[in-house]
């Protein structure tokens, strides 16, 4: 880990892997996306609605390991002081939070056809909830301090401590029966889903990957930037006038 | 443990010495309480389905209030450079500061609670599990939100961002408060989530301190 501790090695290699991490993304949502809409069967329960399901899975994972890295970067932060660390915290939380919302919003909208309702006060929709406001509470504690260090190491400390909740969201609807359906692509008898629904799912999930990687590595670079941009005009101001910077 | 509570009995007695601040706790909590009669209407049977999870609700918001001055004042007067200064390690400190806390709005909460309860025509059979679950509440309350007012000191709009980091973590604690209780109302035993919740109180009551004391040496530096 600590050979890609150097800001500037970092640079280097995600200017490198970018482009193809980028074409690699919008190639799979270009195939996912066609296998989602027009290469997969209706199901037949649910009809058409079930291709809510290619988006709302795939969102809700990534909304989960958005977590857990934002949970491994904000140990790795106050444990190690690994200077990405905290840069990396930094740029995933608003995209997990994204990812949450839209886990949410695409599953209100297929729970209103098939459950009757937008909302129910399920265990799984409650956790997922709490996730939301977990990453909105990261995000706000990030910039309530004048003192940018003291805002990171403080919403860490919020980060680790929501940790708690991602095994209550995986296992919310196996401890409590409740509406949400328990799991059935990763079980322990092999998933209960039908082949032809499995590859378009499996498509968008590796492709939601790549580009939480890409938007991650994307959002590092920018907040890396904008701290030497920072650090240039201050010492620009400071050969302008030497010494009245204290 | 003699500087312990030596800082406690300064905390407490700092906290009398307010006056009337030192109940406004218990005010806010039934005059909060008191809103649902009149926005929800006041039938007896409606209320006495929904009493247990106000007195619960407003509980939770009621030890909120205090929350935002819990190192405030130490901070702005230089007492709690002194108190990183003692003898007493700052994990200590952070717990002297939360079982201050507890005993000046817990408690109370704890003794106005059975009022509310009356107010909101609570069945009489609730009140003890509610009491008892009430017991096991609030210490989780004060410990979350200590670290919560550690983590928010200093910070711009403190207690506004101290209420909303705050109370999503709240609501396991609510979660299983009123599981004991509704198991109660159903006639089962409210064994399981009386439990759990003195399991949440225990595992907060180990890890909360040091998370408290790491925050405050943040503030200190």
């Amino acid at each position: 880990m600590h050979r890609f501790a150097n800001p500037g090695r970092f640079l280097r290699l995600a200017t490198r892997i970018q482009p193809w991490l980028k074409g690699l993304t919008a190639l799979g949502f270009a195939l996912g996306l066609y296998l989602a809409l027009w290469g997969s069967p209706p199901d037949y329960q649910q009809g058409e609605t079930v291709r809510i399901m290619y988006i709302h899975v795939p969102a809700a994972w990534m909304a989960l390991l958005a977590y857990l890295i934002l949970g491994l970067a904000s140990a790795s932060a106050l444990i190690w002081r690994h200077p990405l660390a905290d840069i990396a915290a930094e740029a995933i939380s608003p995209v997990g939070a994204a990812f949450t919302l839209l886990a949410l919003i695409t599953g209100s909208l297929w729970g209103k056809p098939m459950w009757g309702t937008y909302w129910v006060w399920d265990a799984r929709l409650t956790s997922f909830l709490l996730l939301f406001f977990l990453y909105l509470g990261h995000m706000a504690l990030l910039g309530a301090f004048d003192d940018r260090g003291r805002g990171r190491r403080s919403a860490a400390v919020l980060a680790l401590v929501g940790l708690i909740n991602l095994p209550i969201i995986k296992f919310s609807v196996d401890w409590w029966n409740t509406l949400h359906q328990p799991a059935s692509i990763v079980r322990m008898n092999g998933p209960s889903i039908d082949p032809s629904m499995l590859w378009p799912l499996f498509t968008l999930a590796a492709t939601f990957h790549l580009f939480l990687l890409a938007v991650l590595i994307e959002r590092m670079r920018t907040l890396l930037l904008e701290a030497r941009l920072r650090n240039q005009r201050l010492a620009a101001f400071d050969q302008l006038q030497p010494g009245s910077r204290a | 443990m003699n500087a312990f509570s030596a800082l406690l009995r300064r905390d407490l007695r700092l906290g009398f010495r307010q006056g009337i601040d030192a109940l406004v706790v218990v005010l806010f909590f039934l005059a909060a309480g008191a809103l649902f009669p009149f926005a929800l209407g006041p039938e007896p049977q409606l209320l006495a389905r929904i009493a247990a999870g106000i007195v619960m609700a407003m509980a939770a918001l009621a030890s909120l209030l205090s929350l935002d001055r819990l190192f405030a004042t130490d901070l702005e007067d230089g007492s709690l450079d002194a108190l990183a200064l003692s003898p007493l390690s700052l994990e200590l400190v952070a717990l002297a500061k939360v079982l201050s806390h507890w005993l000046m709005t817990g408690l109370p909460l704890l003794v106005a609670a059975p009022v509310l309860g009356l107010l909101l025509n609570l069945p009489t059979a609730l009140y003890p599990i509610l009491l008892l679950s009430l017991l096991a509440v609030t210490p989780a309350l004060s410990l979350l939100g200590g670290l919560g007012a550690a983590l928010t000191l200093g910070a711009r709009r403190g207690g506004l961002l101290l209420a909303f980091v705050i109370l999503p973590l709240f609501i396991p604690i609510l979660i299983l408060g009123m599981g004991a209780v509704s198991a109660s109302a159903q006639g089962t035993s409210p064994a399981t989530a009386l439990e759990l919740l003195l399991a949440l109180d225990l595992a907060c009551l180990a890890l909360v301190p040091w998370a408290m004391a790491m925050a405050l040496r943040q503030v200190l530096r």
